[in-house]
Formats: C-alpha cells, sequence, structure tokens
C-alpha cells in the first residue's frame, strides 16, 4: 500500500493506492494556508479509515510542502516528477501532459526528449488567475464554466498576468461586454499563456492529457485547449489526484505516523522573516492616531426634504462606484459606494431612483461624472459634465487643504498620485499595469486567506512583525505570503505587510520617491484604500509624515466631480441629468460588432439606451462614431508608416529577399531595400504587424518576458515562410549609425542580436535561406568590403564593385529617408506653430510606429486636436550635452536629446512610449524625466503591451491636458 | 576631507591623489575567492581597499529605495549595499570612495556606476567619489591601472578560478567534513598575503603556485561515490553572489550534487576577444587589435598553466577558452557581446560535453542579453546535446527563494534518474565482462 500527499497553492490531495496500483482512497480539499494543520488531519484520517495505511509507503508532493516535509520526515517528489511517473504508469502512451493548479501551469512533454516546463515567476493564467477573473466578472467560479459555453464572440485579453489582464477586462465590463463572451475570452487567454509561455517552441501534438483543477472542473477550458492545439486531449479519472499518486508511486519508505503527526502539527517553520516595525504598539497609539484623522470631515445633512439646489456627482471606477449629492455649501446631503459589479449604468441608475425616491422634489442644479465609465454613463443619463479623474480628485482635495501639494489616491486597481506646483497639476503618477498593489489585491487576499477585507485590515493594525514583502506585483506576492506563513508568520503580521507593500508600492514603484521632500509636507490621501487605517499608518510611517485623510476617502472623485459641477454651472441653470420620469423610460441594449472602417477592424461595443442615444465602445478612433476617417497631416507617426510604404519592390535577376518589418526594420528598411534592390534582389517585407500575425510566431517564443516588439518578429518570419520566400534577410547589428549625441551607438542587445533567437527557435527557418549575419552599418568605410565577405558566402556570383556601388546607393537612401522625415517633422511643427496648436513628442523608438505596437495612441492623441512629431524630429536640434547615464545607445541618446529641446518650447510636451519588459528604458525614463523637470515640464510616460488599455492612456493625455491648460 | 575637484567637460566627482592617501576604498563582494585577492592586489599598490561583506534583506529593500525598481537585479543589490554601507555610520563618508567595474558593453551593465551616481544624490552623498573599474572608460587622477597592475589582477584570477575548482570538484567527496574548505581558508589567505607582497604574478610563478596548490588539494581524501553533477552559468554577478542567488551552490551542495562553476578567466578572455572580433567583423584601429591579442594570448597561457595543473593531479580542467569558443560555432555568432554573450551558451555546451549536463542558467529578471544567449539558445542546445538537462532561474528582489529550488528540484529529479540509468547501464556492461 502507497500513500500520496499533493500540497498545492490553495488545496491539498491525498490518495492512498494498493499493491496493483489502485485508487482505493482519495480526497481534494482546500486548505486555506492553515497547511500543516491540514497535512497532520488528513493522515490522522487516513489511518484511521484505511486498513493498513499506517504501514504504507509514504510520499509528499506539491511546492508548498516542501520545507514541511524535509522537516517532518517524509519523503519529498518534486510535482512535476510525480506527474510523470503518474502518467507514464496510468496512462502509458502519452506525448504531452498539461496540468494547470492553483498557481501553476505545467507542460510535461513525455516523447522524443523528456522535456517539462514550469511557468515562471511572471506568469499568470492559472488557477488563481481564473479566481480572480470571475471574482471581477462577480460570478461564483463554478459558473465560468456554464458561461464560457455560452460565448458568442471572444475579445484579446492580456495572458501575461492577472493584473494585466483585469485592466483589459474592466473596461470591457464597464462598455457593457457581456459576461459569456468575456469568459470565454478569459479562457482563451488561458491558452494562450500557456501555450506561449510554455512551450517556448515546442510543438504541442500527439496524445494529450489535461490533468489539475481547472481543467478538471471546466471543460469549456479543455475545448479551448482543443481548439487552439487542433486536437482532442483526453481527462482522464482521478484527474485531480496525478501529483498526489505520483508521490505515491515514488513513496520508498513507511513512516512512524505518530510521530510525523506530531512533527507537523509542531512545525514552524524557520520562524525567520524580514519585518518591519509594528504599525501601532499600543490601543492609546491607535487611539490618537484615530482622533487625529476623524478632523478632516465633510458635513452632513438631510437628503429628505431639502429644498435648496443640489449637486450630483458621480464617480464610476473601475471596481466601485460612487455618487454623491452635495447642497450649494458643498455639504454631503447622500453619498453611496458600492461594487460596480461589472456593470456601472445599472448602479448609477439605481442610485439616481434612490436620490429620487427619497426626495422627489430634488431641485438637481448640475452634474458631473468621472472614472472609467465616465463616457457611457454620461451617454445613458444626459449628466452635464465629464471630467478626467486627476482633475476630479484635485478639486475635491483642495477643498479639504487649499494648499496641498501632493495627492495620493489609491483606489481599487489605481493608484493616482499627483503634484500640486503653483496651484495646477503639475505631474502625474499613475501605475503601470504591472505594479498593481492595489485595494483589490487586498481585497483578493483577504477573500483567498477566508477573510471579509475590514476583518483582514484590523488584524494588522497591532501586529508584533509585520512581514516584509517588498512591493512586488500580486504573482510574486502570492508565494512570498506563503513563504511567510511558512516561516511562522501569523496572519496579523501578513495583514500589516500587505498593508506595509501597498504603500511600498506606491511610493517606490508608482512614485518613486526616496523621501517625504520629494513629495512635500501637504499631502492629502484619498481613495478607498486609504480607509484602511492600516494603510494609512503604514504610509504615515513610510514617509515619516503626518498626512490629512478626509472621511469621505473613498468617494473623493464623486465629490470633486460634483464640486465641479457647482463651480462650471455657476448656480445658474437647470441640469441635463436624467429625472425620475427619464429613469422610468430607461433601456439598456448592448450589441457586439466589427466597425470595419479601416484595417484595425476594432471589435465594438454598442450600448444603445433607447431615444437613439447611442454609446460606442472600443473603438481606438472616432471614426466610427463621427464616420470620418481622422485626420493625419498632423501626425509623424502615420506619415512614417505611409512613408515606409512607398518602398516597392522591383523584380530582380536574383529573386526574391524578404525583411522581416520589425524592431529596427522600422527605420532601416530604406538602407537594406535599397542596397539589396541595387544588388537585384526583388525586396519584400513582411506585412505590418496585426494580431493574427503575432499569434503565428507566437508558439516560437522562448522568453515570455522579453519586450512585446520582440514577440513580434517571430510572427513576421513566420509570414514570410508561410509566403513562400526563400531567402530572409535579418541581420544582427551590435551598433547603429552614429548620429553623435552620445558616447556610444550601440544597438539594445535585443535590438541587436534577435536574429540569434528567431534563428535557434523557429523551426521552419531551417526550410529557406535564413542570413543572420553581422553587419557593421555604423563603419560606412569598412561596411562595402564586410558585407561582401559576409554575402560571397550566400551569393557566390556577387562582386564587390556591386557591393560598393549598392552600399553607396543604401547610405544615400537612408540619408534620404531621414532628410524626408525631418523635412516633414518641419512643416508639422510650422504647421502647428501657425495654427497655435500644441506639438506633442512622442517619443519612443523607430518601432513604436507599428499599429499592433502603439495600440493607436498616436491617433488617440492626434484626436485632441494636437500635432504629433517623433522623437528624431527634434533630436537633431540640439548640440550634444552629458547626461547623467551613460549615453550609449543610439534610439535613446535620441530621446534625451528630445527632452532637452522640448524644455525650450512652451508649445511642446513630451510623452514616452515605453515597452513592458523593456530593460533598457529603466534607465532612460529616469533620465528624461530629470531633464523635463529640472525646467518644469511635464513628464509623461505610457507603457505599452501585447495588449494595451487605451482608457488609461485617455486619462493620462487628459491629465496632461488639463494641466497645461492651467498654466 | 580631501578637496572635492570635478572633471572639467562632464562635472563628475574625482578621485584625487589627495583621496588615495585618505581615502578607503569600497568594494562590491561578487565572489569571496575571487575577491579577496582581487583586493590585495589594490592593497598592494597603496590603496586602502575594503571588501563590503554584508548581506540581509535590508540590502535589497535599500536598493529598490535609490534605484529604478526594474533595473536588474545585480544593481539593486551592488548600489543597496553601497548606500546601506555608507549609511551604515561604520565609515566617515567624507573619506569613503566607492568603486564599480564598467565594461563599457551594450547591456544596462555599463550603466551601474551612473546608477550609483544618481543613487548617491538621492541619497544626499554626492560627495562621495566613484572609482570606474574599467579600461579607459573613467579617468581618475588618484587611481590608475598599470599593466603590473593589471598582471597582478589577472593573477588573482587565476589562483580564485583554480581555488573554486578544486573546491567543488572536492569538497562533495571529502571523507573528514569541513577538511575542503579549510584547505581553501588556508590557500586564500597565503595567496592573498603573497599577493599584498606584491609577489606571485610571473608566469613562472603562478606555474610554481598553481603546481603547489593542486598539489595540495590532491591530498584531500575522498570517497567518490557517483553524485548528479551540476553547473551553474548565467549573468555573472548572479551567478557568483551569494547574495544574489540565494545560495544556490550550498542549496545544490544539500542536495548532494557537485558543482561546477565556470570560472572568471573566461570572462576576462571573452571580454578581451570582444574586441578582436569586432575588428574583425567591422573593421576598427589595428593598435587596439594587436593589444588585445597579446593580451589574449598571455591569458592563454596562463589558462594553459591551470589546465595542467588540473589534469596532473586526476581534475576535470577547467574550460580553455579556445575551445568553449569553438563549441558555439553554428549556434550563436561572435558578434553577441553584450552582457555575457555567446559564452554563456558556449559554457552550457561545454558543460554538457564534461559530465555536468545538469544545468542551472541564472538570471536577473528581465536580463537583457539573456533572452539572446540564455533562454533563447536553450532549444538550440536541447537540440545539438540532447543529454543537456537545463532550468533557467530568474533572481530578483521579489522571486521567492522557494519557487526557484522547487524548479531546481525538478531538474534535479530528471538528473537522478538519469544517473540511475547510467549507473544501471555500467552495471550491466561490468556484469557482461563479468560472464565473459
Amino acid at each position: 500500500m502507497r500513500l500520496g500527499l499533493d500540497i498545492g497553492s490553495t488545496t491539498i490531495k491525498c490518495v492512498v493506492l494498493d499493491e496493483d496500483n489502485k485508487l482505493i482512497y482519495s480526497t481534494y480539499e482546500r486548505h486555506y494556508s492553515q497547511i500543516t494543520d491540514k497535512i497532520a488531519e488528513l493522515l490522522d484520517r487516513v489511518r484511521r479509515e484505511i486498513d493498513g495505511a499506517d504501514k504504507a509507503l509514504v510520499a509528499l508532493s506539491g511546492s508548498a510542502g516542501m520545507g514541511v516535509a524535509q522537516d517532518c520526515g517524509i519523503d519529498f517528489v518534486q510535482e512535476v516528477y510525480a506527474t510523470r511517473v503518474a502518467a507514464n504508469t496510468f496512462i502509458p502512451g502519452t506525448d504531452v501532459v498539461i496540468e494547470l493548479g492553483g498557481e501553476d501551469a505545467k507542460i510535461l512533454f513525455l516523447t522524443n526528449g523528456l522535456e517539462v516546463r514550469m511557468n515562471g515567476t511572471c506568469a499568470g493564467g492559472t488557477g488563481a488567475f481564473i479566481d480572480q477573473m470571475a471574482t471581477l466578472l462577480n460570478v461564483p467560479l463554478e459558473e465560468m464554466d456554464d458561461l464560457a459555453k455560452q460565448y458568442e464572440k471572444t475579445y484579446t485579453i492580456a495572458s501575461r498576468c492577472g493584473v494585466f489582464a483585469k485592466t483589459d477586462i474592466q473596461p470591457l465590463l464597464n462598455q457593457g461586454a457581456r459576461k459569456s463572451d468575456i469568459a470565454e475570452s478569459i479562457f482563451n487567454a488561458v491558452v494562450s499563456q500557456t501555450v506561449a509561455g510554455l512551450a517556448q517552441g515546442r510543438e504541442i501534438e500527439g496524445q494529450i492529457v489535461y490533468l489539475g483543477g481547472p481543467l478538471t472542473f471546466m471543460s469549456e477550458l479543455r475545448n479551448c485547449f482543443d481548439r487552439t492545439l487542433g486536437t482532442k486531449g483526453i481527462c482522464p479519472e482521478n484527474s485531480l489526484y496525478y501529483v498526489a499518486c505520483g508521490a505515491a508511486l515514488c513513496a520508498e519508505q513507511p513512516i512512524d505516523f505518530d510521530a510525523v503527526i506530531e512533527a507537523v502539527k509542531n512545525y514552524h517553520g524557520s520562524g525567520n522573516f524580514a519585518f518591519n516595525q509594528p504599525l501601532f504598539i499600543s490601543k492609546g497609539e491607535y487611539e490618537s492616531f484615530c482622533l487625529r484623522h476623524s478632523k478632516a470631515d465633510v458635513k452632513q445633512k438631510e437628503l429628505k426634504g431639502y429644498k435648496g439646489r443640489a449637486y450630483i456627482g458621480m464617480d464610476a471606477g473601475s471596481t466601485t462606484v460612487k455618487g454623491v449629492v452635495l447642497n450649494s455649501d458643498g455639504e454631503m446631503l447622500y453619498s453611496k459606494y458600492l461594487p460596480s459589479k461589472g456593470n456601472p449604468v445599472e448602479i448609477i441608475k439605481a442610485f439616481l431612483e434612490e436620490v429620487y425616491a427619497i426626495n422627489p422634489d430634488l431641485d438637481v442644479a448640475s452634474s458631473a461624472v468621472t472614472g472609467y465609465g465616465e463616457d457611457i454613463i454620461r451617454n445613458a443619463f444626459d449628466v452635464d459634465y465629464g471630467i478626467v479623474e486627476t482633475i476630479a480628485h484635485f478639486t475635491a482635495a483642495k477643498y479639504f487643504m487649499p494648499d496641498v501639494e501632493f495627492i495620493i489616491d489609491i483606489g481599487g486597481q489605481d493608484i493616482k498620485c499627483f503634484k500640486i506646483h503653483n496651484g495646477a497639476i503639475d505631474n502625474i503618477f499613475l501605475n503601470e499595469a504591472c505594479s498593481s498593489g492595489c485595494g483589490s489585491f487586498l481585497q483578493t487576499f483577504a477573500n483567498a486567506l477566508g477573510y471579509g477585507i475590514e476583518e483582514f485590515s484590523k488584524l494588522g493594525l497591532f501586529a508584533k512583525r509585520p512581514v516584509d514583502l517588498g512591493s512586488r506585483c500580486t504573482v510574486f506576492m502570492n508565494s512570498s505570503v506563503k513563504q511567510a506563513q511558512k516561516d511562522g508568520a501569523t496572519i496579523e503580521d501578513i495583514s500589516a505587510g500587505l498593508s506595509l507593500s501597498v504603500v511600498k508600492n506606491a511610493l517606490y514603484k508608482v512614485i518613486r520617491a526616496s523621501s517625504p521632500d520629494e513629495l512635500g509636507k501637504k499631502i492629502v490621501v484619498q481613495g478607498g484604500t486609504f480607509l484602511n487605517d492600516a494603510v494609512l499608518r503604514a504610509f504615515e510611517m513610510e514617509m515619516g509624515v503626518e498626512v490629512v485623510r478626509p472621511n469621505i476617502a473613498g468617494l473623493m472623485g464623486a465629490y470633486g466631480a460634483a464640486l465641479y459641477s457647482m463651480k462650471k454651472s455657476k448656480g445658474t441653470g437647470r441640469s441635463s441629468l436624467a429625472d425620475a420620469q427619464a429613469l422610468r423610460d430607461f433601456v439598456h441594449e448592448i450589441k457586439v460588432t466589427n466597425c470595419g472602417l479601416c484595417n484595425n477592424n476594432c471589435r465594438l461595443t454598442v450600448n444603445s439606451f433607447g431615444g437613439g442615444r447611442k454609446f460606442i465602445a472600443g473603438n481606438r478612433c472616432e471614426r466610427p462614431i463621427t464616420k470620418k476617417a481622422p485626420a493625419t497631416g498632423m501626425n509623424m507617426y502615420e506619415y512614417k508608416l505611409r512613408l515606409l510604404e512607398t518602398y516597392r519592390p522591383v523584380e530582380g535577376l536574383r529573386g526574391k529577399l524578404g525583411i522581416p518589418m520589425g524592431l529596427n526594420m522600422f527605420e532601416l528598411y530604406p538602407f537594406w531595400y535599397r542596397f539589396f534592390t541595387e544588388l537585384k534582389f526583388e525586396v519584400v517585407h513582411s506585412p505590418f504587424s496585426n494580431r493574427k500575425l503575432y499569434q503565428r510566431g507566437q508558439q516560437t517564443i522562448p522568453s515570455d518576458t522579453v519586450c512585446f516588439p520582440a514577440k513580434l518578429m517571430h510572427g513576421h518570419v513566420q509570414t514570410l515562410i508561410d509566403e513562400g520566400i526563400e531567402t530572409i534577410f535579418y541581420p544582427c547589428l551590435s551598433y547603429n549609425f552614429d548620429e553623435h549625441l552620445g558616447d556610444n551607438h550601440y544597438n539594445c542587445p535585443v535590438v541587436a542580436y534577435y536574429p540569434e533567437v528567431i534563428r535557434n527557435n523557429m523551426k521552419d527557418v531551417k526550410k529557406v535561406n535564413f542570413i543572420k549575419e553581422y553587419f557593421g552599418i555604423h563603419r560606412p568605410k569598412d561596411f562595402p568590403k564586410k558585407a561582401y565577405e559576409r554575402l560571397s558566402f550566400y551569393f557566390p556570383d556577387i562582386t564587390l564593385n556591386e557591393v560598393r556601388v549598392a552600399a553607396k546607393k543604401a547610405y544615400e537612401e537612408q540619408e534620404l529617408y531621414r532628410a524626408k522625415v525631418q523635412a516633414k517633422g518641419e512643416e508639422i511643427i510650422r504647421k502647428a506653430e501657425h495654427e497655435g496648436k500644441k506639438i506633442f513628442v512622442l517619443a519612443g523608438r523607430p518601432y513604436h510606429i507599428d499599429p499592433e505596437i502603439n495600440h493607436g495612441i498616436d491617433k488617440l492623441i492626434a484626436g485632441f486636436d494636437v500635432a504629433i512629431v517623433s522623437e528624431d524630429v527634434v533630436s537633431s536640434r540640439v548640440d550634444r550635452f552629458h547626461t547623467g547615464v551613460l549615453n550609449q545607445w543610439t534610439y535613446h541618446s535620441r530621446l534625451y536629446a528630445a527632452a532637452k529641446y522640448v524644455t525650450t518650447r512652451k508649445d511642446m510636451e513630451l510623452i514616452q512610449l515605453v515597452s513592458f519588459g523593456c530593460g533598457v528604458d529603466a534607465i532612460t525614463t529616469d533620465e528624461v524625466r530629470e531633464i523635463l523637470e529640472e525646467k518644469n515640464k511635464i513628464y509623461t510616460q505610457i507603457k505599452i503591451d501585447e495588449i494595451t488599455n487605451l482608457g488609461a492612456v485617455k486619462i493620462r493625455i487628459r491629465s496632461l491636458l488639463a494641466a497645461i491648460d492651467n498654466d | 576631507m580631501a578637496d572635492l575637484k570635478y572633471d572639467k567637460k562632464t562635472g563628475r566627482l574625482l578621485f584625487t591623489k589627495q583621496m588615495k592617501r585618505e581615502y578607503t576604498i569600497l568594494m562590491p563582494n561578487m565572489a569571496p575567492i575571487h575577491f579577496k585577492m582581487l583586493k590585495n592586489v589594490f592593497v598592494h599598490y597603496g590603496y586602502k581597499a575594503e571588501l563590503l561583506e554584508t548581506t540581509g534583506p535590508e540590502i535589497a529593500q535599500t536598493g529598490l529605495k535609490y534605484v529604478h525598481n526594474d533595473t536588474c537585479y545585480p544593481a539593486l543589490l551592488v548600489i543597496g549595499q553601497f548606500i546601506h554601507a555608507l549609511q551604515s555610520g561604520k565609515y566617515d563618508v567624507h573619506k569613503t570612495a566607492l568603486m564599480i567595474t564598467q565594461t563599457g558593453g551594450g547591456c544596462r551593465a555599463s550603466n551601474y556606476i551612473f546608477l550609483l551616481r544618481k543613487a548617491l544624490k538621492k541619497a544626499g552623498f554626492e560627495f562621495v567619489p566613484v572609482i570606474s573599474l574599467s579600461f579607459g572608460m573613467e579617468k581618475n587622477p588618484g587611481f590608475s591601472l598599470s599593466i603590473p597592475l593589471i598582471r597582478r589582477f589577472v593573477g588573482g584570477l587565476v589562483y580564485g578560478d583554480q581555488l573554486m575548482l578544486l573546491a567543488n570538484q572536492i569538497k562533495p567527496y571529502e571523507v573528514n567534513k569541513g577538511e575542503t574548505m579549510a584547505l581553501v581558508n588556508t590557500w586564500s589567505d597565503r595567496l592573498a598575503d603573497m599577493l599584498i607582497e606584491g609577489k606571485g604574478y610571473t608566469l613562472e610563478e603562478i606555474d610554481e603556485t598553481l603546481h603547489k596548490l593542486t598539489k595540495d588539494f590532491s591530498k584531500i581524501p575522498v570517497n567518490r561515490v557517483p553524485k548528479v553533477k551540476v553547473g551553474i552559468v548565467g549573468e555573472i554577478y548572479v551567478k557568483y553572489s551569494k547574495m544574489a542567488n540565494n545560495g544556490l551552490e550550498d542549496f545544490l551542495a544539500e542536495q548532494d550534487c557537485e558543482v561546477c562553476v565556470p570560472g572568471l578567466m573566461g570572462f576576462a578572455s571573452f571580454k578581451v576577444d570582444n574586441r578582436i572580433e569586432d575588428y574583425k567583423m567591422f573593421g576598427g584601429n589595428r593598435l587596439k587589435y594587436e593589444f588585445c591579442k597579446a593580451l589574449l594570448d598571455y591569458v592563454t597561457k596562463l589558462e594553459t598553466l591551470m589546465v595542467e595543473a588540473a589534469k596532473r593531479f586526476n581534475f576535470v580542467p577547467p574550460h580553455q577558452y579556445a575551445h568553449t569558443k569553438e563549441l558555439v560555432k553554428g549556434v550563436i555568432g561572435y558578434g553577441s557581446k553584450m552582457g555575457e554573450g555567446w559564452l554563456l551558451t558556449a559554457e552550457m555546451i561545454e558543460l554538457a560535453d564534461t559530465g555536468y549536463e545538469n544545468i542551472v542558467c541564472t538570471q536577473p529578471f528581465g536580463c537583457l542579453p539573456n533572452h539572446i544567449n540564455g533562454k533563447g539558445a536553450i532549444r538550440k542546445i536541447k537540440e545539438i546535446r540532447p543529454n543537456a538537462n537545463i532550468v533557467t532561474i530568474d533572481y530578483d528582489p521579489g522571486a521567492p527563494k522557494v519557487n526557484q529550488e522547487n524548479r531546481i528540484k525538478l531538474m534535479l529529479a530528471v538528473g537522478r534518474e538519469e544517473l540511475q540509468k547510467k549507473l544501471a547501464a555500467e552495471g550491466e556492461k561490468k556484469e557482461d565482462k563479468a560472464d565473459a
């Protein structure tokens, strides 16, 4: 008899096998992180229930059980290894096992060279991820599967990690997308994550077996895998217990049950974990803290029977909806704070109905709405004003502290911080998609540990040793919390530690502050998360300052909106807001359709509210609304794309030569095009990127943390191969042209050497003549000879003289291209100057003009009636200067120079585009910020990835415009 | 406190001659055996050098506070450790300078020194001078790398590599626990003393010392039972530094493995060779090319001495650069030079060839060159060396040790299985022979 235990991140499994390896006992339970108690309990139970179990050979598996096993005298078996043993025993002939667990995703290739893959440290797409998404959709986990089965359409949802997906799903919910479609899209995201993140170029084929909780319980998830892989996998009986069975099969020795149970019960880990100072030493300290904070309050008045003029403010946030009714003195007549439950329209409607029910004769003078759902709510209910969140919060904060210097708002999903300078918003910090240590993060943890959020955070107030959890994203945090628990941290310590980590995340990741002086002395904190005393205390401790937290910290957006509407309406006129009658006639219908007006073909969600009022979401430009194409004359990004299209293939004696249109090719194409055209090749390039093209190469990406522009290259090369191109040219370039702006002129390692990755990971390149040789375009003198040496290996008939001529032409062509870009740039700038328009320098890399990479951000910004130029247009306008960093990459030197130039002009602003995972930008962003801020310019950064939520981008741009207007 | 002088062109704070006399220079301790000797070379030249031995979570925390959080982990640790030291009160901050390496390559590492200066400014230590340990990237009146100094330096690398190599091959099998490390300590003290006196760096001296040293180690009684053999490669700091890799070598020792960590000499040769390859590939300054060739020849001579000494006493000799380089042909081009470049890939192939086919490839989370030469090359390596059993591990301040160890354990489980198979096959062979 053999006994196997499997301790996963959320559940514990126990099996007993008889002499013929037949399963005679099994159990599957959640452990709520009470791992040791649960092990002891299970061992005891099995011993009592199964005859002869006390003599069984025992082994334990599962990541969460590693330390316990070692210290308590049970043999440990690595879980993937255990799975493999079980699969080989129970289903011989299995080729691939796909196993999803609570926090792990694994693929095992059993035949043709054993390989095992586990998700890395930055990876979602697991059970916990689906859990989180179910919470977000506000449906029980069990219903996800049924919902998904009813899908009609799917959306693209980021599959990298839970936090990303959340930022994609939330707007979809706010825009009224159907939950069933979202559920299916979530499943697809999981599949995509598993396949892209783990397969790493190896094809998943043959007999496939699905294991683990999510794949066992959700048949639709299995269907999604089947569809993507083009096969039919099986989910065997006992699919939940394979790891436990594998452990049992590997078991080699019996245990002394009494001794082991005793040891497990007394197990306390090492007791060593890093911890911080307690939040409060005594009850008295806490009480005086509460007293101090109770002073910042808004007076409450009765809504019922109120006769004066009223102002309504609403904040349709990402996870919560807030509404307030104020009298003309700014006092609170009524307020509501509700979870958005994925449909802000319904919640706002209920809120307004309630208000009208309490006071049917309410004289609404004006109204305003802010937040993620601003557009849809404004359309649905004819709200008077829509304002950007930053302005709403600033307006509210000023009410409590007229000379406020810094506002920090931590909401359900966002962190918003702004510096106030001379009474205007001067600098805005928003959390990037990855560093989401916000309210919903605490909530998720509280729930996972079996607590409500309020109860949970209170636990931490008097914790003796708050765990030091750092300031990382949720995925990392999960494991850190578990580790701390194993090391003996109490639930109190963890609660306090999580509150601290929220604060550290905001301070060090979002604001990047190192001392309180940087924020100023007058700080207002707000947002629902700060209503949590532990978080508030942690913030004050970390920064060493006392701050103001209004008693309506969670309502500040709505409160600010109401104040704003009051100011704007100047006390006269009547609000256009839907009245009680309008609410009774209110209808809300949702239709999903494709736009089809341009090649983006955005998926649109069309909301109709009756009376012809319509709200369209999902669009990247105004075209589906106005039916007019956006003006392109003042957009450098658009111009560059069009310019590239002018390099048309010319038939040549030496046949076709394909160039993948990605990374540095966006700028060097003219060079290589001319070079090879002169050498009598017909030079063609892969099409501009789109989603489909990306997916074509997705399976062959070896590193899931490399930047998205690099990942796209796989799709480009695959497309060229699929189109039958037999020679593909994608050179390695350590160095770029020397533009004499910096100390050196490197390409970044990824741009320089990505051809190596393509060659080593894409199996189909073997079918073609793939040229990834090293070239030195930075040395025009040596280039022809060296290029000739390289090329003659592939094309023995090419002569040195031919190469010389071609090289000369190529350098000229590149010069010409640059001149065209410069000329157009100057034209845009002149025109903008003439028309008095703002000029935005959208500073990034050449490949950021790829619409699949920039997600139409350029068009979105152009929609605000500003001119857009790229960094290279203005970088040549300054002389070389010394930077605070080693200025050694050609593309990045342009950023510093552009920033420097922008500081000399009142009519220019700089927005930096940063690709997620770009290591180099960890250096450039700080430097660009410093250059701008030194001259009191606002620094705006937009982080972009596979999928980018344009809603957040919009907030940034609007805030920036509002801030400039205030000047 | 010395007068603060600044470079006229860049405004950089200089390390002056006066500072050389009065200041203590703090150095990070990447690889303990090596750096102790390197430090003493500086001491011999009249610098007051001190290695930072601090560890603990405060270091990463300090780094996170003063450095952009998306910067690579080694930068966070090294800078965190410096600032932590300056804040500790242990040093007179007005009589302290910092030293950091700068390779000038195309990865982010060349920028550490600037990030360090930014961090110093943020922390209020802008008066602390930073010395760049590099070939002519930043010059300081009070600090120079002379040829004799470099020779002594290289001598230190040779000894460090050999000590590390021998210790790794003996320690897992030693009969008397602790004997190997005791000998490592004895020898590294002896070598360090030698270097402080300015001795032990000529070819003859090195040859003689390597012989004695290797002989001494060969006398340690061992019990050679078959063990899983694991090679460690990766980003250079994370690969060597215990603080960065969560005590990887100790963990592998606990798991009853023999470890092989390719030495620093290979990396040094690689960096010199890059300049030679650049010249061949793109053209350039002939003089520099000749100089680098001479330097590489010298390093190769030293390498040969190490190999011969190891062979003489039946140890697995260290990798020879020229051979390692040969192995990577057709896998990755020699132009891929940023960070550890193609050397990382080559080392994995060589480890697989020399019996260390179980490999941990370490990298800081988001390490750019590693996308190419580590993770990006593994598929190809598995294709040409099917026996290679590689696991890649990301290190950063938030990556929990337990996840890292779990992944390594998976690699080890497969390694053990292969070892059993191999032993069984050998057993059968022996039986067959006996039958015959």
